[in-house]
Parts: structure tokens; C-alpha cells; sequence
């Protein structure tokens, strides 16, 4: 007897957590509510079938005590009670399956005409990097990387030029612009995550991967490291800010260009070189 | 003289005679080094394998309890974040290779094996031996890594690259690493000979009646995983060895070029993703076979303490057989945000949700086990209860991340944590603990004590439970998993502080009760109350030895005739409410099963 | 016995509690193939191994198509080490001949030559291993020289592991006098497997390497 009700407490009991719970997702700040809604809807299948089971387990306890005059049913299966089970599991699998697979096929398919810029990871900070006024991100190297050029960009490239570095700040993005996040990792795998963003994706080095988010509300939210990275992981912290058009601007006419970096150090020879090459 | 056609059976009531071959070859111990440090009976490997697991399981219990004081009561225990990373991998890779696998297949597939199958040993019991010692060097040289400069490695138990050899990582740039990759490849070597054992013995060396489809779930369920370790182990494998030649001889495999604090190392055009991808092949069908025990095992518990015969038992096989199948195709669903091919995606997703279809059967199953049963509450079945408790609340968190967009938030949170201890930290360790106290009267002839083995199961149950099921709700959060310092955001929804430090303190007295079953355990194999023979009336063979504990050679001068599947529970017209399998038919009146 | 030579999947469908099929059960003699467990454990061995190097072969095959992929040169010491390995596994049929013949001493005088000839490859392996390092060729050179090293160290290691299983063969031949005919045969059977079993493993690897 108490054992069933125990049985029940458990069940019972971690649904009303579960109603009751302050511990919560925050508001969605991206467009990945399909992600939210499928999560959602897994809560109402699974819910249902943890209850189920266990309440008929708290049945089945309590209904069925050993007494020594009574003997169990000798049953070693029952087939068609099996298949339908089965049957109703399938369903039950492929309607949360269906509607998560159509929210990752828009999750890969990059929206045309997304705002494309650059994420860098390193043990143990983030660094960004915009396209500036062509439109278009310069090409990089490994080999490239130094104190002058810590991004690694190719001088003689000329798209690197006007790309717009931010280092050891926050970065800002434009509220309702789909972004593509190029993700780039120098020296081990990390990974960009924004918890109110829903969207994450690891950075390898070698590579680049990337992740689209259009994000929908303004605010300052935290960056959090989502690939053990090393033993300052858990302190690779940032900041991204999401502005309306008008201080969006403004942020941006107050950054740097790679130009503008190189010839503030000294470096403009650099400049003229790739300059040169331009022109050849 | 053995019967020539099903006709002169049903004609000569007779029972049917033992197997007519020549006994196995079996080495008679002597001296006490024969007789229980190089033993080759398979019962003490099976002790060996136990109690060494339990031993470095031990670290691994401690270890957690230091994690959990550092997240919820920082600076209590003085640690740096080195230390702690050293703590989570550690914690980690003991659990589920050293602890839960060797204890599954070493420990209860060497006792139980040969005495479900009706065997005197295992079929090459030397090669037994070898492996357990094979087995104790693998723990020897992880020890081992605790003591060298720069510590254990802290890349955690999935030693990802380029980080688990870079000097940003405790232990990269060290010894620590490559004690730990020697370790598991000599423990691969280990479990290739034992593995041998297990499956050659289950398909070779049953006795006479034994068909596959009479063989307990208990042996279906170890020899399943055996067979799954024969195809994943050599991954893990490959994946070390590539690893360390990285690592000690600048080669690439993993390595792609990278730029470190600065310094350009001298690697280029490996892949940190082959990696994983080798991993995953490997740490999946894992999971499975620390699972697959566990399903084979509960399933006769349940039988036994409801006496009812398992639900099902075809279906059961079917899917334990096909979850161990499925299990190769859905490595990379560890993998869905690890910069992969989209595409993969979808193929690795279906194939999740599909392997959900078979385990939702079994637990039907079980339950339906219950149904219409005769249910004494005894110690194992409470555990069993509380198994189907848990894997069901763990299985379902895994069809959350089972689905590839879902898992796009919760990758690397608290979520992937709770959902992977619930399913298998938690569940296994229940049918672990439970059958402990099951065939405790079988290994020392004595009952565990009752009343502790009652509060160490509510105190176990209960306590687990209150750990991992608020566990997910920090990941619903973002709450990411692998930090030192637990970060509390402003944009949370509420603070994470309390949650933190209820979870340990649950865990801290979930802990403490192990110290009460382990004292059970010491005291009842010596004072315990008294159980003689098959003290449950189970059906399956290993009761029916002619000694309790049972000695070398198993069943005595005559091996076992099987006459019978291993679930005759409650037949209808029998005296009894059970038949043992190597029960003859003429010495059961009137029963059903009988009837021709 | 039973009459119908049931699939593996067949007796998975089966209900043994069915009254017929108690009936047939009850005479089954406990084993599932008709193989000794001895050639069954060989097997085993020989699928785990298989499964090792096609996984390395497979990240081989992967890694060979990028840029940095600089082959190695073809020692003509490797060519010879080949023809030991298949001078060694001609031998081993002509062991198995002699053993069908119950010719126990030109068994062990065969089986004497097997160890040389293992010898002598393991040192000429070491030998071409000398000379790529002299001539550069170092294993954090370029990925072909890591998985060079590594084919030829792997393919070692198993050969090293089957002289401890020739070791107990050719005990069991020794004593010329006191010889469990049915023992040795079956030991020798198995030994000669595996050594077939290493030429194949390492004609592969020899093979892809040539051909990449």
C-alpha cells in the first residue's frame, strides 16, 4: 500500500514541479521558437506516457499483493497487445520526430540575404569581426596570426581591408536582421551560446561552421562557453548586445576598421603592400 | 540413451539423460594462490572483477561529492578549476568503463554465465583468468595517473582533441593523458579476452535443453552487450591509439592546425572531428552495453518477486537484439552541434526516435509483468519499482535530445547531465543494488539484512531521484554544464543558487546510505540470517546447485538436463508456484505446460 | 537432435513454452554452431582484429585525399618481408599436411623454421623502420609516414601475440614421444588460421599503402 503511493507521489509529484517550477527557460530572444513549441509538445507526449506508466505500476502494486492462495496469470505473451503497442509508440514517436526535423531543416537553410559576420574562439575570450563596407568578410590564415594581426587576416586580400575587428569588447547586432554566425575557433573547440538566442554550434579549429538566428528583442545578453574548452571554460564570458537601427549605428561608426588598426599601430607599410598587390 | 524421435518422448515418460561427453577440463586449485588470486573459476573472477570496480568506483562516488561541494559551496573544499576538471573526467570515465561495465560484464557475467547456462566454467577458463588481471593493470595504470606531475588528465571522461592534448587542459601536456588512453587500451585487451569467454561460453557450452529461447534475459541481455563490446571496443581502441601517437610523436591525425597562447604548434590537417566520430561509435553501443545487463537482469527479477513469467519474452529478446543492432547507427547524436554535416542530422535523429520504439516495448513489458502478478515487495523487487521509475523518466529526457532541433538548446546544459545519469546512473545502479540483494543468498549462502536494506532502498531511491529530476530544469535554463564557477545570469528566470545546493545536499546523503549497504554486506556474509537452497523459488539453473554457495564445477557429479523455458511461474495445476527448468516432466502432476 | 536446421533468426521466433516445441527442446544438445570452441574463439579474435584495422583503414582512406598527403618511398626490404610472410604461411600448409599424415617430426621441424622466419621478419620490419628514419621519412613527418608506422607497428604486435600462441604449439609437438594426437592437431589448426590470417591482414595494408 505504501509503496503504491509512494509510486504515485513520485509521479504525481514531479508533474506539479513541473507546473510549479520558478526554474524556467527565459523569454525567447530569436526566432527559434520551434524549438520552444517542440519542446513543448515532447513535454505533453512523454508527460502523458511517465504517468501512465506510473500510475498502472501504482495499480498493479496495490492490486496485485502477494498472497500465498492466489497464483499470477500464466500469460507468456499476448501479440496483439504488443503490436498495438508498438503501433501507437511509432505514432507517438513520429509526431515528435516530423515537427523537430522541419525546424532543423530551417535551422541549416541560412535565410538568403542574411548579415554575415565572423565569431572568433580562443582559450579564453571571444573576439568578432564585421564585413565593413563591401559586404564581404576577408579570407584568413593560420599562419597569418601575430601580435599585429591577431585574427590572421590575408593583407593581400582585398576585402580584408574594411573588415571591422572587435577585440576584448561586446559585440552588438541589429534587432530583426538574420545573422549568420562564421564560426572560428584558433586553438580548441568552443562553442558560441546565447541561452535566450536558443542556437548554438560548436567551433572547430580547422574549420568553419556557422549557425543563423534573426534576434527579436533588444537587451544585453550573456555569452556562455557551451564546449569545454580547457580550465578557463567556465570563464569565457561575454556580451552581446541586440540595438534598434538608430544606436546600432552609432556603435558601429565607433569601430575599427583592420586599416585603421594597422596604420593606429604603425603598420601602414603593411598597408601599401597590400595596396600594391590590389593594384597588380 | 538418448531418444530418437519426439514420439518415443511423449511414449517414455523417462527423463532424459545427461549429456553424454566428456566433462570439461577443468583446473583444480590447490594452493591459495590457485585458489583465489589466480583462480580460474569463474565465480571468484566474477568476485575479483566486483569488488576491484567497487573499489575504484569508490574514487569515482567521492570525486562526485567533491564536484557537487564545489558548484553549490564553493571554496568549502579548497580547489583550483584544474582540480575540478580533473575531478569531472575522472568521475566520469570510472563510472561508466572501470565501474559500470566491468561490474556488468565482468563481475555478473562471470558468476552468473556459466552456472544460467548450466556450465561447470567458462570455456577457456586460463584466458578468464588473464583477463581480470588484465583488467586490474588497466585500474592500476589510471591510478596511476593521480600521482604524476600535472595530475590526472582534466579533459573530461570524452577527451575530446585538440583541448585533451593542448597544455590549456590539466593533464595535455603531461602524463595524465596518456595513462589514461594506456589504460583504456589495456582495458580493451582485458575485455576482448573476457568477452570471448562470455560469448563462446553462452553459444557453445550450454547443457542439454538449454535452447537459446530457454536461456534467462539475464544471459541475453550480457551476452548482447558482449557482442556490442566485440564491435565498439576496437573504436575506442583506434581512437586512443591515434590520440596518443598525436600526443607523444607530433603526429596529426586529430590535430588541425592551431595557434595556442600564442604559439603556433607544429600540427596540421587533422580532424577534431574524426574523433569524435570515432568516439561516439564506440560510446554509444557503451551506453547499451551498461544498459542491456541491466534490462536482461531486472527482467528476472521482477519475474521471480511477482512470480510471474516476463511478458512477453520473445518480444523481449527481439528487443534486446534489435536495440543492440540499432545502436551502431546513432553514434552522432552525441555529435548534432558538433559542426558536422547538417544532413547528418536528420539521418542520426530517425534513427534515435526510431531505437525508442524497442525500449518502450520492454518496459510495456515489464510492467505488464506486474499485471495480473502475485507481487511480494521484497528488497529486490522494490528496486526493481524503482528502475522502471527512473529509466522511463531518463528515457523520455532522451527523446528530447534525441530530436535534433531540441537538442540545439540543450546540448552541453545541465539537461544532457540529468538525462545521462537518470538513464545511466541511476537506473543500472537500482538493478545493480537490487540484485545484490537478489543473489547475495546465492554467493554466501545468507540473507542481507531487511531493515538496512530497506532504508538504504528508500534513502537510495528517493535521494537519486531528488538529485536529477530538478537537474533538468538548469538546463532548460541554459545552465551549462562543465564550469567551475556556476554562473548566475541576470536574465535567468530565477536563481540557481538553492536548486544548486539541494542537489547536493541530496546527493551527500544518497551517498552516505551507500556506506549503509556496504556494511550489510561485510556483516551478513558472515552473521546473516541463514537461506539454504533457491530461497526465492526461482526457475533459472544457478539455484539448483548442489551446494550453496556453489563450488567448483557448479552443479556436482551430474550437469543439469533442461526440460523446461526459464519462466514457469504460477502454472496453472501445478503444486507449486514455480517449476525449475531442470524439473523432468513426470515429476510435475497435472501441470498445463505438460499437456500434450 | 532436431531434424529442421533452424536460422539463427528462426530460433529467435521460437515459443518455448509451447508443448511442441518443449518436446523438440528437450533433446537439444546445448550448442548453437558445430564448431569447436576453440575455432569459434579464433574467430572472435580475428573479427575484433578486423574490425580494428578496417576502422583505421576507413580514417586512412578519409585522411588521403587532402593536400598535405606526401607518399612514401617503396623499400625493397618490405617487398621481401612480404614474401616471408608468404614463404612462412606455405610452410604452415605444408605443417598441416604433415600433421594429417600423423608425421609429428617434420611438424616440428616446420614449426621450428615458422619461428625463424617470424623473427626474421620482425627484424627486417624493424630494419626498414631504420631506414625511413634515416632518410627522413619521420612519423610526424607527413599523416602517410604516422600511418605507416602505425600499420607496421599494429600488424607487429599481433604477429608477436601469435608467436606466444606458437610457443604453446609447438609444445605440444615436442616431445616426440608423448604427443595428445587430437590436441595437437587442433592447436596446430588454429595456429596456422592465424598466420594465414596475418599475410591477409598485412597484403591489405601493404597493398593500400602502394597504391595510394
Amino acid at each position: 500500500m505504501i509503496v503504491a503511493l509512494l509510486v504515485i507521489l513520485v509521479t504525481i509529484g514531479s508533474v506539479i514541479f513541473h507546473m510549479w517550477s520558478p526554474w524556467w527557460w527565459s523569454d525567447i530572444a530569436s526566432n527559434w521558437v520551434g524549438m520552444d513549441n517542440t519542446i513543448i509538445l515532447t513535454f505533453w507526449i512523454t508527460g502523458a506516457v511517465f504517468v501512465a506508466i506510473g500510475l498502472f505500476m501504482a495499480y498493479c502494486i496495490w492490486k496485485y499483493k502477494y498472497n500465498k492462495n492466489n497464483k499470477a496469470e500464466y500469460e507468456p505473451e499476448n501479440s496483439k497487445l504488443e503490436w498495438f503497442l508498438t503501433i501507437i509508440t511509432t505514432i507517438g514517436v513520429i509526431a515528435l520526430l516530423a515537427p523537430g526535423l522541419i525546424v532543423w531543416n530551417n535551422f541549416v537553410t541560412v535565410p538568403k540575404g542574411a548579415y554575415e559576420i565572423e565569431v572568433v574562439g580562443q582559450q579564453w575570450l571571444w573576439m568578432y569581426r564585421l564585413p565593413g563596407k563591401d559586404g564581404v568578410l576577408g579570407t584568413t590564415d593560420i599562419k597569418n596570426i601575430n601580435d599585429d594581426n591577431p585574427f590572421g587576416l590575408n593583407t593581400n586580400d582585398p576585402h580584408s581591408l574594411d573588415d571591422i575587428l572587435i577585440d576584448a569588447d561586446d559585440l552588438h547586432i541589429l534587432k530583426d536582421q538574420p545573422l549568420k554566425l562564421n564560426l572560428r575557433a584558433l586553438d580548441v573547440l568552443h562553442d558560441f551560446y546565447v541561452p535566450q538566442f536558443r542556437a548554438k554550434m560548436d567551433m572547430v579549429p580547422g574549420m568553419i561552421t556557422y549557425y543563423w538566428f534573426t534576434p527579436i528583442k533588444t537587451g544585453t545578453f550573456e555569452i556562455l562557453c557551451a564546449e569545454y574548452c580547457g580550465t578557463g571554460h567556465y570563464a569565457m564570458l561575454g556580451y552581446v548586445i541586440v540595438d534598434e537601427q538608430e544606436d546600432y549605428d552609432e556603435w558601429l561608426s565607433e569601430q575599427m576598421t583592420f586599416e585603421e588598426i594597422l596604420a593606429s599601430n604603425g603598420k601602414s607599410d603593411l598597408i601599401k603592400l597590400a595596396l600594391n598587390k590590389k593594384n597588380d | 540413451m538418448a531418444a530418437d524421435s519426439y514420439d518415443d518422448v511423449a511414449k517414455n515418460k523417462e527423463s532424459i539423460p545427461a549429456l553424454e561427453v566428456a566433462p570439461q577440463d577443468l583446473y583444480h586449485a590447490k594452493s591459495f594462490w590457485t585458489k583465489y588470486i589466480f583462480c580460474q573459476d569463474a565465480k571468484v573472477i566474477g568476485i575479483q572483477y566486483a569488488l576491484t570496480a567497487a573499489a575504484i568506483g569508490m574514487v569515482g562516488l567521492v570525486s562526485s561529492w567533491l564536484m557537487r561541494m564545489q558548484i553549490a559551496f564553493p571554496g568549502v573544499i579548497p580547489m583550483d578549476a584544474a582540480a575540478y576538471y580533473q575531478l569531472v573526467t575522472m568521475h566520469g570515465m570510472i563510472m561508466v568503463v572501470y565501474l559500470l561495465t566491468a561490474l556488468f560484464l565482468g563481475g555478473f557475467g562471470n558468476f552468473l554465465i556459466p552456472l544460467m547456462v548450466g556450465a561447470r566454467d567458462m570455456v577457456f577458463p586460463y584466458v578468464n583468468m588473464v583477463s581480470y588481471w588484465v583488467f586490474f593493470l588497466a585500474v592500476l595504470i589510471l591510478a596511476a595517473s593521480y600521482f604524476v606531475p600535472g595530475g590526472p588528465t582534466g579533459a573530461g571522461w570524452t577527451l575530446y582533441p585538440p583541448q585533451a592534448i593542448t597544455s590549456g587542459t590539466p593533464g595535455g601536456d603531461g602524463l595524465g593523458i596518456v595513462l589514461m588512453l594506456v589504460s583504456l587500451a589495456v582495458f580493451v585487451i582485458g575485455f576482448t579476452m573476457g568477452g570471448l569467454n562470455y560469448v563462446i561460453t553462452i553459444l557453445q557450452a550450454r547443457t542439454r535443453g538449454m535452447t537459446l529461447m530457454r536461456l534467462p534475459l539475464t544471459v541475453w541481455g550480457i551476452f548482447t552487450a558482449t557482442v556490442l563490446a566485440l564491435f565498439a571496443f576496437p573504436a575506442l581502441f583506434v581512437a586512443g591509439i591515434m590520440m596518443t601517437l598525436d600526443n607523444m610523436l607530433g603526429t596529426s591525425f586529430f590535430m588541425p592546425a592551431i595557434v595556442e597562447f600564442g604559439e603556433r604548434l607544429s600540427y596540421d590537417g587533422g580532424s577534431p572531428i574524426l574523433f569524435q566520430h570515432l568516439f561516439w561509435f564506440f560510446g554509444h553501443p557503451e551506453v547499451y552495453i551498461v544498459a542491456l545487463p541491466a534490462f536482461g537482469i531486472v527482467s528476472d527479477l521482477i519475474s521471480v518477486h511477482a512470480r510471474k513469467n516476463i511478458f512477453g519474452y520473445r518480444m523481449m529478446v527481439w528487443a534486446i537484439v534489435v536495440i543492440g543492432a540499432l545502436s551502431f547507427i546513432v553514434w552522432a547524436h552525441h555529435m548534432y552541434v558538433a559542426g558536422m554535416n547538417p544532413w547528418f542530422g536528420f539521418f542520426f535523429a530517425t534513427t534515435t526516435l526510431i531505437i525508442a520504439v524497442p525500449t518502450a516495448i520492454k518496459v510495456y513489458n515489464w510492467v505488464l509483468t506486474l499485471w495480473r502478478g502475485n507481487i511480494k515487495l521484497t528488497i529486490p523487487m522494490l528496486f526493481s519499482i524503482a528502475f522502471i521509475i527512473t529509466f522511463v523518466n531518463g528515457g523520455l529526457t532522451g527523446l528530447f535530445l534525441g530530436n535534433v532541433a531540441v537538442d540545439v538548446p540543450l546540448s552541453d546544459t545541465y539537461f544532457v547531465v540529468a538525462h545521462f545519469h537518470m538513464v545511466m546512473g541511476i537506473a543500472p545502479v537500482l538493478v545493480i543494488l537490487g540484485s545484490i540483494y537478489h543473489w547475495f543468498p546465492l554467493i554466501t549462502g545468507r540473507f542481507l539484512n531487511e531493515k538496512l536494506g530497506r532504508i538504504h532502498f528508500w534513502v537510495t531511491f528517493i535521494g537519486s531521484y531528488s538529485i536529477y529530476f530538478p537537474m533538468h530544469y538548469l538546463g532548460f535554463m541554459g545552465v551549462t554544464r562543465r564550469y567551475f564557477e556556476v554562473f548566475e545570469s541576470d536574465n535567468f528566470t530565477y536563481s540557481i543558487t538553492g536548486i544548486n545546493q539541494f542537489i547536493t545536499v541530496a546527493a551527500l546523503i544518497t551517498g552516505a546510505a551507500q556506506f549503509l549497504f556496504f556494511y550489510n554486506i561485510i556483516v551478513s556474509s558472515k552473521f546473516g540470517k541463514k537461506a539454504g537452497k533457491n530461497p526465492w523459488k526461482a526457475c533459472s539453473l544457478e539455484w539448483q546447485t548442489e551446494d550453496v554457495p556453489p563450488t567448483h564445477g557448479n552443479f556436482g557429479k551430474e550437469l543439469p538436463v533442461v526440460y523446461r523455458w526459464a519462466y514457469d511461474y504460477s502454472v496453472p495445476g501445478a503444486d507449486e508456484d514455480y517449476i525449475t527448468q531442470n524439473t523432468p516432466p513426470n515429476a510435475v502432476a497435472n501441470a498445463k505446460a505438460e499437456q500434450t | 537432435m532436431s531434424n529442421k536446421k533452424e536460422s539463427l533468426i528462426g530460433q529467435l521466433t521460437q515459443k518455448p513454452w509451447e508443448p511442441s516445441q518443449v518436446k523438440i527442446d528437450n533433446l537439444h544438445e546445448g550448442k548453437t554452431f558445430n564448431l569447436h570452441v576453440g575455432k569459434l574463439g579464433l574467430r572472435y579474435i580475428m573479427i575484433v582484429s578486423t574490425i580494428m584495422f578496417c576502422l583505421f583503414i576507413v580514417t586512412y582512406a578519409d585522411r588521403m585525399v587532402y593536400d598535405d598527403w606526401i607518399r612514401m618511398p617503396e623499400p625493397f626490404l618490405l617487398w621481401i618481408n612480404t614474401l616471408i610472410l608468404v614463404f612462412s604461411s606455405i610452410v604452415f600448409i605444408r605443417i598441416q599436411l604433415a600433421s594429417k599424415n600423423n608425421n609429428f617430426e617434420k611438424v616440428r621441424r616446420e614449426l621450428v623454421l615458422i619461428g625463424v622466419l617470424a623473427v626474421i621478419f620482425l627484424i627486417g620490419q624493424l630494419l626498414v623502420w631504420q631506414n625511413m628514419i634515416e632518410a627522413g621519412y619521420y612519423v610526424s613527418g607527413s599523416p602517410a609516414n604516422g600511418y605507416f608506422y602505425l600499420f607496421t607497428t599494429l600488424h607487429g604486435f599481433h604477429l608477436l601475440g601469435g608467436l606466444i600462441y606458437w610457443v604453446m604449439t609447438i609444445n605440444k609437438v615436442w616431445k616426440l614421444d608423448n604427443i595428445i594426437v587430437r590436441k595437437a592437431k587442433h592447436t596446430l589448426e588454429l595456429c596456422a588460421i592465424y598466420w594465414h590470417f596475418l599475410l591477409a591482414v598485412w597484403i591489405v595494408l601493404f597493398g593500400l599503402m602502394l597504391f595510394s
